[in-house]
């Protein structure tokens, strides 16, 4: 009856997602008067998801699943579902878990609700509050399934330690060769920069930035901060800038703690994408651009001027507190 | 080949959402309908299969009578035939559901859906449909081309890309990429024209499981002014940032 949460990792590592999955599921578990069991994949440090309320760590060591494979893996989390006897599946929103999760709750005859921003309202019935409308609202969702698989919006809970110890079983699950029916050819990911996803800083520029040569003084100031790079979908239209960066309703969302947007006026689209950000920052010469009424702190100004002083500003910031 | 493309009639992307019957329904009020964006996007991928492959294009639609200008578009833009699944879709199960008996139906090769409708935003529907029919999958698929029964596939990952080798009956789910914004068709007026003489047909719901229920809407809380720092003293956005928002 344990809570079965999915716990991604890469190369080994487990993911910042595999954190917050893991303390949402601890909630619930809490919540249900049960405990937490994570499936793994090829982990390094599983005893490490005891800091964040796991139990048990069901580890799974298998060459054929050292790269991500949806179908795959969903077979392997169905059947440690049937094999904890799982009402509750919890996994993040990551590409990764948005591709499995819908593969995952059809095996199980299971409702799924991806998005979800917080702890359960109720468990009885099971109520959990999620955004719709691309971040222009919110809805508080009843499962009625059996099972149920909840998908937790990144940045949302949050990580929350419990020091719970954990103990490591190896799990061995039998594959069908048509799990493999997909197969994943070449993965091209960047590696050490962050990525929309799961930067907590995104820096992110538009139209008012004139043209992609002046992409520099973004991407500088990312790095100072850490961030991610993103864009406003006329940019990435133009092709000034790749599909990949273009965040707002119809691109990606992001739900990171700071976002800066240059050059952006804010349409609304592009403000339902951001919504979920925590603190936003507008820089743009346009003092009636909407932005304006979206965000938490705004500099009315050039951007050709004002993004080189704040990098230097950083930069000196930096230097201080380091 | 036959293709069947899965549309979500939705709220236009510059819609203000707004809720109504003590906040458990949409309320479309004054909200113009589209074809869900990530639809479209593979809307359009499919009829370079059509005029490059000769590939047949079925569109379908679950969703009331009021769906159907929706899909006389996208018969405008130039699928084939329509179908309309007579049913609200009431959740993303219930919805895969009614899909996999009309695919099921129709023997189709390949199903291209879009990753998320921007209502709901549920993002099951093809995942859940593949499996119900034991078809390939792919997710976040912005690159699609096939030869004879093999697919190849780009999706989109965090951070990167990843390219998938498989074979038909595929499904995916689809979003910009698949085409560019610049190749989405506005019908012109003989799409129109033709729109109007092409197979709609209506089909009932089979009976099928909901597995979730919204039961109640809300809007996001409304903010506080922005706070304004001079364009001359940007110093002080990087104390505020630090100091009061405490986020660097």
């Amino acid at each position: 009856m344990s809570v079965l949460v999915y716990t991604e990792s890469l190369k080994g590592k487990f993911k910042k997602n595999a954190f917050e999955v893991a303390s949402y599921a601890h909630k619930v578990a809490q919540d249900l008067g049960t405990t937490v069991t994570a499936v793994s994949f090829n982990a390094e440090d599983d005893a490490s998801l005891g800091t964040y309320g796991v139990s048990k760590v069901l580890k799974v060591s298998d060459d054929s699943l050292t790269t991500f494979n949806a179908k795959a893996y969903a077979d392997v989390l169905a059947q440690a579902a049937k094999a904890e006897d799982t009402k509750v599946i919890v996994l993040s929103s990551s590409a990764d878990s948005k591709f499995l999760a819908p593969i995952l709750s059809a095996k199980l005859s299971a409702g799924y609700v991806p998005n979800v921003v917080a702890a359960p309202e109720s468990t009885s019935p099971f109520v959990v509050k999620r955004t719709a409308f691309s971040n222009k609202g919110f809805a508080l969702t009843e499962i009625t399934s059996d099972i149920k698989v909840i998908g937790v919006s990144s940045n949302a809970f949050g990580v929350v330690e419990s020091n719970v110890s954990a103990s490591v079983e190896n799990f061995g699950p039998s594959l069908a060769d048509d799990a493999f029916s997909v197969k994943s050819v070449e993965v091209d990911r960047v590696v050490g920069k962050a990525t929309i996803a799961d930067a907590d800083i995104v820096v992110s520029g538009g139209r008012g930035l004139k043209g992609p040569e002046n992409w520099g003084m973004v991407e500088e100031l990312a790095d100072v901060l850490g961030a991610a790079t993103a864009c406003s979908k006329p940019v990435s239209d133009m092709g000034w800038r790749p599909h990949s960066e273009h965040v707002g309703q119809t691109g990606k969302p992001v739900a990171s703690n700071l976002y800066i947007a240059i050059g952006i006026s804010g349409a609304i689209q592009h403000l339902a994408g951001i919504n979920a950000s925590k603190v936003k920052v507008v820089i743009n010469n346009d003092p009636e651009a909407p932005f304006f009424k979206a965000a938490d702190y705004g500099i009315v100004g050039d951007a050709f001027e004002v993004v080189p002083e704040l990098i230097e500003k950083l930069k000196e910031f930096k230097a201080q507190n380091a | 080949m036959k293709i069947l493309v899965c549309i979500s009639n939705v709220p236009d992307t510059t819609s203000k959402i707004n809720f109504t019957e003590g906040d458990t329904k949409f309320d479309t009020n004054g909200v113009q309908f589209v074809i869900n964006p990530n639809d479209e996007f593979g809307l359009t991928r499919a009829m370079w299969f059509k005029e490059k492959q000769g590939a047949t294009v079925h569109v379908v639609n679950v969703g009331g009578p009021q769906t159907e200008p929706t899909i006389r578009k996208a018969l405008a833009i130039g699928a084939d035939e329509a179908i309309r699944v007579n049913a609200e879709p009431i959740d993303g199960f219930f919805v895969a559901q009614q899909l996999a008996e009309v695919v099921k139906n129709g023997a189709y090769d390949l199903i291209i859906a879009g990753r998320e409708s921007i209502d709901y935003n549920g993002g099951m529907v093809p995942g859940m449909l593949a499996t119900l029919l034991d078809m390939n999958f792919v997710n976040t698929c912005i690159s699609l081309d096939v030869e004879g029964d093999t697919a190849t596939a780009i999706r989109e990952i965090d951070g990167g890309k990843e390219k998938i080798s498989t074979s038909l009956p595929l499904v995916i789910g689809g979003q910009k990429g698949l085409v560019e914004e610049s190749d989405l068709r506005i019908p012109n007026m003989r799409g129109i024209m033709m729109a109007r003489k092409k197979a709609l047909n209506v089909v009932e719901p089979v009976d099928a499981t909901q597995a979730t229920q919204d039961k109640k809407f809300e809007k996001p809380a409304a903010k506080g002014p922005v706070k304004l720092v001079d364009a001359g003293n940007v110093g002080e956005l990087v104390d505020l940032l630090h100091n009061e928002a405490k986020v660097i």
